[in-house]
């Protein structure tokens, strides 16, 4: 038994064994998204939930990013047959009910769904307090790199993406994000005043 | 003469495993035949497929946007074609869906940088192992030979 | 009751491995109630599979009688669901999986034993030992993190029942079966080959001879899990595809490469006494892969359609692989010197020098597919950056040396050992040779401009021609010695030899698959469109008609499912249902498919959406040519390898 030859054989299984376990620290349904610090993508998309006051807008009405310069957006990706959604359904509309103050402008995107589906469980979810769009064959959702829903974009007043959150994001931390965003005075090059659809 | 065949087997081997990423097999995926309604639009079709082969679908595991079934698959699918319309290149459809999703939507590592670890290794073995069957087969054939029964003779039972 | 039964007999299954895995082999070495010692170890591998089988029944009478009372029959267990569907549920989540992979470890141990267990000598002693050391982890999994005997109280009314994949396909109750026995089959050359080492009878090739039929067994049996996957995911997951490179499917392919190496190399070691400390890292190779492979399933390290669950699992697979590794690499290292061939070769062109280079371009195989299964993970480390490694990477890095294996698999038959003629070989080729370039201009008439394709078919033209050719040359030899008729002379041709001419059989099975896989990649067509009732969709030479959208309620499920019907000339001449099923627990749908089998080849329907009011719905067609054929080749490769290990009659 040659033991001198057995133990530098044995290294060999170091750097196997090595590499394994430092991958169970990762979890590979975790992917880093390239958006947050570049430029948002921009977007043009039709109002088919109106919202409720003060941030409704009118059916129909086209909703630009463009526009929006100045403002902090949370453009958030939902569905109806979405289960996650339903837990920060109702986070999302409070925070946006509490901004309403302030320059932030919550939008709801739906994915890979039908208006009329979309429509009825806001209805069963006691309603939605900021609009939402249509986006046609998910050409926003595939600008925006999803992954599937829910997805939360937080965009600055330069109309950078400051952050993306996937699943269901709690309140406390969309408001930490956007008051961060607010603090930083993002928003101060802003126009106030009323907003210009 | 017989270790002159090994080297022409060998060598040919050795040719035939180096992995030439779009010369051969149009992309190395064996392409369908598709009934073409057109040459342009044919074109387009089996543009659109091989791109769509080298991008993986989001919401899946593994597949690519051409093999699978879900709806954003097919959206993206749609996004290449009318990006390949609008005149992209090959370079550019990727390019684009990268900086959107990052590398991880390419199907195959983009052939730069660590990434060629993976596309060299293989056929580097394989040259190292070429060699190492041939000294092996020199250094057995080389021993000063036992006669042996008439070429072709066929095996005790056992083979 | 039922669940004390199983938890006792699984705790009395520890304490027996680690009787007969660690004490017995220490006293045996050293030297003390030799006798004593070596029975205990051979009662120990009996006793283990008499509590093992014990504790599988109670767990498989337990999900009959739906005792949610176990947490496991609480995890997969259903009222609705079919008792077919409810047995076989044994092996559909992970904590059952173990168990069954202890129990199949538990017979493989047993059988083997029983079979030697007159022979004399440490060989077979410690072969037991190091069998229930490895049956002793998966003891440990099972108490520990693996235990899927945990009382749940209050006892539930109802479970969520078996993930919806697994109840859709017949298939379910054959795959993981037949994988589970080829997997854990590979444990059994791997003990041997340490039991030769540590009882120190490494010059005697016994360990090789003893398990050879076992060793065949396993690779038959891994083949057939392959191959019964791919028809699995063919049938139920709805793309018309078979194999996509997913790192599951590849754990299961790696080790099937050494495990075919080491079939090939071990012929050379026999009758050359060559290539044997080739052999020994190829069996333990072999074994390591399958653990590796395991643990890429079950530890969430990649992420796949097959992964069962994360959590602490991982990190004790993680330790056995580390501890058997270690251990092997020591063992195999230490005795390396003893390993010496001998033997010599008398010309390079034989047929010694082609299982050299099929051991390499196999070995280059399982290199690539190793690496590329793993390099996310070893990207992400050195680069920080998630990259993916599917398809695309594959199919180029390995079709070159698959198509060359083809080429190999046709020259190895027709060359002798030791001493090949390059004139008898050039004489023997040519009806191959033809048959390669008719076969290479058909699919060039057909329109395909593959590379690849062409090569594809025309080396499995040529290898099958030779192989066939290899059974009429032999039986119209033996026609002419011992005048017989060709159909006689067949049989006994084959009969004495079976495990050449079983070889070949498996060789014409593989290359039958590879015209299948060849065939439905190069001439796929497909075509989807939304079809009201009444509406047709034409797809190459096949033309569909959607007669109704129709639902339906099952126990365990909602169905909707669309009636196709294909129609030629104004007949219809088949009906295809493809379905969606919604299950309670899942969100999206699980789509059935349906395919139409000819030997031509498949058509292949999926519904892909539809209207909740019937009125339309979209399907989408895939043409497969000769697919069955991929099936078919499986099962010759089985009757192949059945016939090669076949026991002879022994010679006193």
């Amino acid at each position: 038994m040659n033991w001198r030859r057995a133990a530098w054989a044995s290294l060999a299984a170091a750097p196997v064994v090595t590499l394994l376990a430092w991958g169970m620290t990762r979890d590979p349904n975790e992917i880093h998204s390239p958006l947050p610090g570049r430029e948002a993508p921009a977007f043009a998309l039709r109002v088919f939930a109106p919202g409720e006051p003060p941030l409704a807008r009118t059916v129909g009405d086209t909703l630009t990013l463009g526009r929006m310069r100045g403002k902090i957006v949370v453009l958030n990706f939902w569905a109806s047959w979405c289960l996650e959604c339903r837990v920060e359904h109702r986070d999302l509309s409070t925070v946006a009910r509490q901004m309403t103050d302030k320059p932030v402008q919550f939008i709801g995107v739906l994915y890979n769904d039908v208006a009329s589906a979309g429509l009825d469980w806001i209805q069963g979810m006691s309603g939605q307090a900021y609009p939402g769009v249509l986006d046609p064959g998910a050409r926003t959702a595939i600008d925006y790199g999803l992954y599937g829903v829910p997805e939360t974009f937080v965009i600055d007043g330069k109309g950078r993406v400051a952050y993306k959150h996937t699943g269901a994001i709690p309140a406390e931390l969309l408001t930490l994000k956007i008051d961060s965003l607010l603090a930083a005075g993002s928003a101060a090059s802003a126009p106030t005043g009323p907003v210009v659809p | 003469m017989t270790s002159r065949v090994l080297g022409v087997v060998l060598g040919a081997a050795v040719l035939a495993l180096v992995p030439t990423p779009r010369l051969t097999a149009q992309g190395a995926n064996l392409p369908p035949v598709i009934q073409p309604r057109n040459a342009a639009d044919s074109l387009l079709e089996s543009r659109t497929t091989e791109l769509a082969r080298e991008l993986r679908c989001p919401v899946c595991q593994g597949l690519s946007i051409q093999d699978s079934p879900s709806e954003l698959s097919q959206q993206m699918r749609a996004l290449v074609k009318e990006q390949i319309v609008s005149g992209k290149s090959d370079e550019d459809v990727l390019a684009y869906f990268v900086s959107k999703y990052g590398e991880w939507i390419l199907l195959a590592p983009k052939a730069r940088g660590f990434n060629l670890v993976a596309y060299l290794l293989p056929p580097l073995l394989l040259v190292a192992g070429a060699v190492g069957v041939w000294m092996l087969v020199k250094s057995w054939t080389r021993q000063p030979q036992v006669v042996s029964a008439s070429s072709g003779a066929e095996a005790p039972p056992e083979d | 009751m039922t669940r004390l039964l199983a938890v006792d007999a699984l705790w009395f299954g520890l304490i027996v491995s680690v009787v007969g895995g660690i004490v017995a082999p220490i006293m045996i070495a050293r030297g003390k109630r030799l006798g004593q010692w070596v029975t205990i170890a051979q009662a120990a591998v009996y006793a283990n599979f008499a509590v093992v089988t014990v504790a599988t029944l109670a767990m498989m009478w337990a999900l009959a009688r739906h005792d949610f009372s176990i947490s496991y029959v609480a995890q997969v267990g259903s009222r609705a669901t079919p008792l077919f569907y409810t047995i076989i549920s044994l092996w559909g989540a992970l904590e059952g999986s173990i168990l069954f992979w202890a129990w199949v470890l538990a017979l493989y141990s047993a059988a083997v034993v029983y079979t030697n267990r007159n022979r004399p000598g440490l060989l077979v002693p410690y072969a037991s030992a190091v069998l229930l050391l490895i049956a002793l982890f998966f003891h440990i999994l099972l108490v520990g993190p693996a235990n899927p005997l945990h009382l749940v109280s209050p006892i539930p009314l109802d479970g969520p029942g078996p993930n919806p994949l697994l109840q859709n396909h017949i298939l379910m109750a054959v795959h993981p079966p037949l994988l589970y026995l080829g997997y854990v089959g590979m444990s059994v050359p791997f003990a041997f080959a340490a039991g030769a080492m540590l009882a120190g009878e490494v010059a005697s090739d016994d360990w090789i001879r003893l398990t050879r039929r076992w060793t065949m067994l396993a690779w038959a049996l891994l083949t057939a899990a392959v191959i019964a996957g791919m028809w699995w995911s063919y049938e139920v997951l709805g793309w018309g595809g078979y194999w996509a490179w997913d790192p599951v499917e590849n754990a299961s392919f790696i080790p099937w490469l050494t495990a075919t190496a080491f079939l090939h190399s071990v012929i050379v070691q026999e009758r050359r006494q060559m290539l044997k400390l080739w052999n020994v890292n190829l069996v333990v190779g072999t074994f390591v892969l399958t653990l590796l492979g395991t643990f890429l399933t079950r530890s969430g390290i990649i992420s796949s359609v097959h992964a069962f669950t994360q959590g602490t699992i991982g990190f004790y697979f993680l330790t056995f692989i580390a501890v058997v590794l270690i251990g092997s690499l020591v063992m195999v290292a230490g005795n390396s010197e003893k390993f010496r061939s001998q033997g010599q070769l008398d010309a390079a062109l034989s047929r010694e020098t082609i299982f050299l280079l099929n051991n390499l371009l196999l070995t280059v195989l399982c290199f690539t597919v190793l690496i590329g299964t793993l390099f996310p993970l070893i990207a992400e480390a050195v680069r920080g950056v998630k990259v993916s490694v599917g398809e695309p990477f594959f199919n180029r890095m390995t079709l070159p040396v698959m198509v060359s294996l083809l080429f190999l698999m046709g020259i190895g038959p027709a060359l002798p050992w030791k001493h090949g003629n390059m004139n008898d070989l050039k004489k023997k080729m040519i009806p191959g040779a033809i048959v390669a370039m008719i076969l290479a201009s058909i699919v060039i008439a057909f329109g395909s401009r593959s590379l690849y394709a062409v090569l594809a078919f025309a080396f499995a033209g040529f290898a099958a021609t030779m192989n066939v050719q290899e059974f009429v040359i032999g039986a119209r030899a033996r026609q002419s010695a011992h005048r017989e008729s060709f159909g006689t002379a067949l049989v006994r041709l084959v009969k004495g030899n079976r495990r050449r001419y079983g070889g070949y059989v498996a060789h014409i099975g593989i290359i039958v698959s590879a015209f299948g896989i060849a065939a439905s990649s190069a001439f796929r067509s497909e075509g989807e469109a939304t079809l009201k009732p009444g509406e047709t969709l034409t797809v190459g030479t096949v033309t569909a008609r959607l007669k109704e959208v129709w639902g339906r309620e099952e126990p365990q499920r909602s169905v909707i499912g669309a009636t196709v019907e294909l129609v030629r000339d104004g007949t219809v001449y088949a009906t295809l249902s493809p379905r969606m099923n919604f299950y309670p627990t899942s969100q999206t749908p699980i789509p059935t498919p349906d395919v139409r089998s000819t030997p031509f080849g498949d058509t292949y329907m999926n519904l892909m959406a539809f209207q909740p009011d019937g009125s339309n719905a979209t399907v989408k067609v895939i043409l497969e040519p000769l697919v069955p054929w991929i099936w078919i080749g499986g099962g010759i490769i089985c009757l192949g390898a059945l016939l090669s290990a076949w026991p002879m009659k022994r010679v006193a």
